[in-house]
């Protein structure tokens, strides 16, 4: 069966920080360029990012890409690839600089220069001290910044196809990228996009845990679809929380409630922090504080019916410090724990931020394949992708100016690769989309199936009790068989509604097929990594003196890689050959 | 409502930038919207097609609406309580 073909040089999917930067560099340079998303780009979760982009710019004082690159290092726990970390801490004063010049209204001193601010983990001289080096836009750097990425888009004349969601890569038989199969809510329409070359910049999937402080939309699409069509993904082990998302809702409560003395407490009202880190408290790094959480749930001190969440308490907080000093956090607590913060302590867990792994990639956009060669036509940048510049865990800023560095870094690429690729599009495979109407066709014709609201709700459940912030061996098995039994459920899923145009129930069942493949890549590996290090942290391998913080570096310091086909894990080497610089040695992460 | 129109605004309501709106619009899309009169679903259409850093200030309060119109469906969201089962 045949689809509609539309041809372009050039396909983007996904309208968010990457897929905008990218974007500018294809358009800019005249290449006919198709941009794909779910959304309005200016509705995409970069818009939820509040705390900044960090460059070595030295407008406050004396600063070097170098150390900003030795702190991203050591931010990923030794896991990131020195060669990719090196690229993207050398760009970023150029891309925040031009980002300027597309209209970024960053915030400015009294001078006129963009105004820096001190952030977690970001140090001058090589983790002396702490350096000023996050540029914001005020609490709405990613708002500001997709905003000006957008006008940019719309100058460059880049063609926008919004309300659509792509299905299925197409693939021919010696591995190249031709585009991608998608689909057009308005109208049901199924429709090839044939391209030169594909960019994925679709974002994280942290919709595959129950508590997360991501809006619904991040549903992987881009890690299912790559997944599907025989790409690896790497490090899906690693994801970032934050330790104080509401209980249930997700919804993030900022780390500035704790810096105005809000204090963590278990079931008894006792401030457990003390016994954790009799210094620091409540302000000890979000990773300390998230464990804590968790071991006081585990060991029954939780509050509520069911003992599964901790409080956050500011009720000997004076009301007019919490209205003016916290705004918002009164409402917040209000509308998604239906308490008020002035008279009850807020229920909260460690709720997840933030996804590390991705679809393999080097620094310059171009994804890789399980030989290590590069997949001709396709790209990847953003949340989606693993360069691996964030390691085990990333540093906070760094999300931003990974869009910015390595969305621009995949545009240039695809230019430079389009020059000596031929001028005509290589053929389509016959019967491409095959596979693609053959899920659709299920989804339509399947009777006595799931439902897919449960089936969802059953994977995030399992993701959250077995593969959380602290992680249990016997839990991590256990978690890996019921997530492959959930998986016969996605199979399965029926909707009701078999209605053609503005049908949201496909759409979600098509989410969810991309969900369950992240969902089972993260749990598969997180099994496999019997150490802990960064973001993933095993009660069975705890701090000792021959291994600090847990890590084995003689058999662990690798990246992951699954295979969808037969949930095959190999692995590969860590880059720790800078791009200019001397290797920065592996040594233990302390702060 | 159409079933068309319906669809295309839940898509709107819950595929929003960020979390905070994806919760209260759905839930309130969900439960009070039916109940609507048809200007206040049209003021609610409104609201929903806003960028969520307008919405949002004005969804918890922290700054007022000062649309007349719009003001009272904001109202409703404001006291719009969203809580899962932890």
């Amino acid at each position: 069966m045949s689809i509609p073909v539309r041809k372009y040089d050039a396909v983007i999917v996904g309208a968010g920080g990457a897929g905008l930067r990218a974007a500018i560099q294809l358009s800019e340079a005249g290449l006919k360029t198709a941009v794909l998303s779910k959304v309005f780009p200016t509705r995409s979760h970069t818009v939820a990012a509040q705390g900044g982009v960090s460059a070595s710019l030295g407008n406050s004082e004396q600063d070097h890409w170098h150390w900003h690159m030795y702190d991203t290092v050591k931010g990923s726990d030794w896991l990131g690839d020195q060669d990719a970390i090196e690229f993207m801490c050398r760009k970023a004063p150029e891309v925040v600089v031009e980002l300027e010049h597309f209209g970024m209204p960053f915030d400015r001193t009294d001078e006129g220069k963009i105004y820096q601010r001190p952030f977690g983990g970001h140090m001058s001289n090589f983790g002396e001290k702490p350096v000023r080096r996050a540029c914001a836009a005020a609490d709405r750097t990613g708002h500001a910044m997709l905003h000006a990425l957008y006008q940019r888009n719309v100058r460059a004349q880049t063609q926008f196809f919004v309300e659509w969601m792509a299905l299925d890569l197409i693939r021919d038989e010696e591995g190249q990228v031709l585009g991608v199969i998608a689909l057009e809510m308005e109208t049901g329409e199924v429709v090839a996009f044939h391209a030169k070359a594909t960019i994925f910049a679709t974002g994280g999937a942290g919709r595959i845990f129950y508590s997360s402080t991501n809006a619904f939309i991040n549903t992987g699409d881009g890690l299912g679809m790559a997944a599907r069509a025989g790409i690896q993904l790497e490090d899906m082990e690693f994801w970032q929380f934050h330790p104080t998302g509401v209980a249930g809702a997700g919804v993030l409560i900022t780390e500035g409630v704790r810096g105005e003395g809000g204090i963590l407490r278990n079931s008894a009202g006792e401030r457990f922090m003390e016994r954790y880190a009799p210094n620091a408290k409540d302000l000890a790094s979000r990773d300390v504080v998230s464990r804590a959480m968790v071991t006081e749930i585990n060991e029954g001190r939780g509050c509520g019916p069911n003992k599964d969440f901790v409080t956050l308490d500011i009720t000997h907080l004076p009301p007019e410090t919490i209205m003016k000093r916290l705004p918002g956090i009164r409402e917040i607590s209000i509308q998604f724990a239906g308490i008020d913060p002035i008279k009850a302590p807020i229920p909260v867990v460690p709720t997840c931020h933030y996804q590390m792994g991705g679809i393999p990639t080097n620094y310059k956009g171009q994804v890789i394949n399980d030989t290590g060669a590069t997949v001709t036509g396709f790209y990847a940048a953003g949340e989606c992708a693993c360069a691996s510049v964030h390691g085990a865990n990333r540093l906070g800023t760094n999300s931003l100016l990974d869009l910015l560095v390595f969305g621009k870094s995949s545009g240039d690429t695809v230019i430079e690769d389009m020059a000596s690729m031929p001028k005509a599009h290589k053929e389509l495979p016959a019967n491409f989309a095959d596979k693609t109407l053959a899920r659709l066709a299920r989804l339509e014709n399947q009777t006595n199936g799931s439902s897919v609201n449960d089936t969802r709700l059953a994977m995030q459940r399992t993701m959250q009790n077995h593969c959380g912030v602290f992680r249990f061996k016997d839990k991590l098995e256990e978690g890996v068989q019921k997530i492959l039994e959930i998986e016969k459920q996605v199979a399965i899923t029926e909707i009701k509604d078999k209605s053609k145009v503005w049908n949201t129930a496909r759409v979600e069942a098509l989410e969810l097929d991309n969900l369950i493949e992240v969902a089972k890549a993260t749990m598969i590996c997180a099994n496999a990594r019997k150490e802990s290090r960064g973001a993933h942290v095993r009660d069975d391998a705890p701090d000792t003196p021959e291994m600090p913080n847990g890590r084995n570096d003689k058999e662990w310091h690798k990246h992951t890689l699954w295979q969808r086909d037969g949930n095959k894990l190999s692995y590969k080497p860590v880059n720790m050959t800078p791009l200019s610089v001397e290797t920065i040695a592996l040594k233990t992460r302390s702060y | 409502m159409e079933r068309e129109a319906l669809n295309r605004l839940q898509w709107r309501c819950t595929r929003r930038a960020l979390l905070e709106l994806d919760l209260i619009l759905g839930k309130f899309l969900a439960e009070e919207f039916p109940g609507l009169s048809e200007d206040d679903k049209q003021v609610f259409a409104v609201l929903a097609d806003m960028e969520d850093h307008d919405l949002w200030p004005l969804v918890n309060g922290t700054e007022e609406c000062e649309d007349a119109r719009q003001a009272a469906v904001v109202a409703m969201l404001r006291k719009s309580e969203v809580r899962r089962p932890q």
